[in-house]
């Protein structure tokens, strides 16, 4: 066969060379809320861009930005440490970290139907606990899950793990700018949420009772790299996007003006300076990129307070309460002050994050 | 999502945002929007009975 021949045969063999990845952020390249640990201690804490963990029963870990990865083919992985133990995991505890898919995105795996297709989650993992571990697929609409377990084998070491899922064929799968799926890495839950590998099932659930007790482990470590969920049967190699691609990705979803220098002081050369057209109002702004939906705007001063804006000529909170005065996909209107705080005609500053998350 | 209040803000007649202090931070909420994660949980909470939403100025 020519080389021609062997390259026609390679192309027709493949489903889709590129956009086979279909989560965003898997190498871990995107942290708009900060690289530094991200306390995770209740529900829905938001750490690198596109996930998020909970905590419920006592404990909690951190999760950070790391360098340490698998053959330097990544630039960074997600490092989760044990910072709380809960040593006696009852039943309504969770722990959990997970990323949610926008519908528009699953929609390809045809869930909910009969032509559900079968789909390869892929990533690299280290742990300075070994054992079985567990995560899911889920669907918040359809309210179904699928659990699966994985072995690590060797405490601080990297390994590969592929997970193959055949697709559900049962349920009501969003298929649009919902939640379309939910996937789910385990550490340690209560036994509400403990069910059967391997099959798709009604309700939520992520663990089996093979689950290592990893939030039972002090200081213990959980390092992820590679994330990759694709059509088929085969784990393919990770799909690298640019870092704008991944950046554009993610601010679908969250997006801020404004960089904080700390974690409460906001960096005012990255904010806009705006004219207050009236004693009330200061102009809006555009997002960089459209939103999945109208996403809820918080307003943050110089000094990185909520609901405030800073008078430009001297940097301090403007006396009064500010917010949006309309919504939008795109952008917002305008910013709105409680009272008639404003002088018309100075000049005012404000940054913002817009929060669309699934 | 610890809401400890919620007001309507109006803009050309409309009650277009929710504004509301959430765990602490000031954020301006669509409303009507329940694809917002915020607003559905407003929603929830005052659906039982645990929140009021105060009129616009």
């Amino acid at each position: 066969m020519s080389k021609a021949a062997e390259l026609a045969a390679l192309i027709g063999s493949q489903s889709a060379l590129s956009n086979r990845r279909i989560n965003i952020n898997g190498n871990f390249f995107i942290w708009q809320r900060g690289t530094s640990a991200i306390t995770v201690s209740g529900d829905d804490d938001f750490t690198c861009d596109r996930f998020k963990g909970w905590a419920n029963g006592g404990g909690t870990f951190t999760v950070e930005q790391s360098t340490d990865v698998p053959n330097n083919e990544f630039e960074f992985s997600a490092k989760l440490t044990n910072t709380a133990t809960d040593g006696s995991v009852a039943a309504g505890d969770d722990y959990r970290w997970a990323t949610d898919i926008e519908g528009y995105d699953v929609a390809r795996l045809a869930y909910g139907t009969s032509d559900a297709k079968t789909a390869t989650l892929s990533f690299w993992v280290k742990s300075s606990l070994t054992g079985t571990y567990c995560g899911a697929f889920y669907s918040t609409t359809a309210s179904r899950h699928y659990i699966y377990e994985y072995t690590i084998s060797s405490a601080n070491t990297w390994e590969k793990k592929t997970i193959t899922v055949e697709g559900d064929t049962t349920g009501s799968w969003n298929r649009t700018n919902g939640n379309g799926l939910r996937i789910y890495w385990g550490f340690g839950s209560g036994s509400d949420v403990q069910g059967t590998a391997d099959v798709w099932a009604a309700g939520e659930k992520w663990e089996t009772t093979n689950q290592a007790a990893w939030i039972g482990s002090a200081s213990a470590t959980f390092f992820i790299a590679g994330v990759q969920l694709e059509v088929g049967e085969t784990a393919t190699p990770f799909e690298h996007r640019s870092y704008g691609d991944e950046l554009t990705r993610c601010q679908r979803y969250f997006e801020k003006k404004g960089q904080p220098s700390t974690s409460t002081t906001w960096a005012f050369n990255e904010m806009s300076v705006v004219i207050a057209h009236t004693t009330e109002y200061v102009q809006g702004d555009k997002f960089n990129v459209e939103k999945r939906g109208d996403p809820t705007i918080t307003i943050y001063s110089r000094n990185g307070t909520s609901g405030k804006i800073s008078a430009f000529a001297t940097g301090s909170d403007v006396t009064g309460t500010f917010a949006t005065n309309a919504r939008g996909a795109t952008g917002f209107h305008a910013v709105q002050a409680s009272s008639t705080s404003l002088t018309k005609g100075d000049g005012y500053e404000y940054g913002y994050t817009a929060d669309a998350e699934l | 999502m610890n809401i400890t209040s919620a007001k309507y803000i109006e803009y050309n007649g409309e009650n277009t945002v929710i504004l509301v202090v959430i765990d602490g931070i000031t954020m301006s909420v669509p409303n009507n929007s329940p694809a917002n994660r915020h607003y559905a949980e407003i929603m929830r909470q005052v659906e039982a009975g645990d929140l009021t939403i105060a009129d616009a100025d």
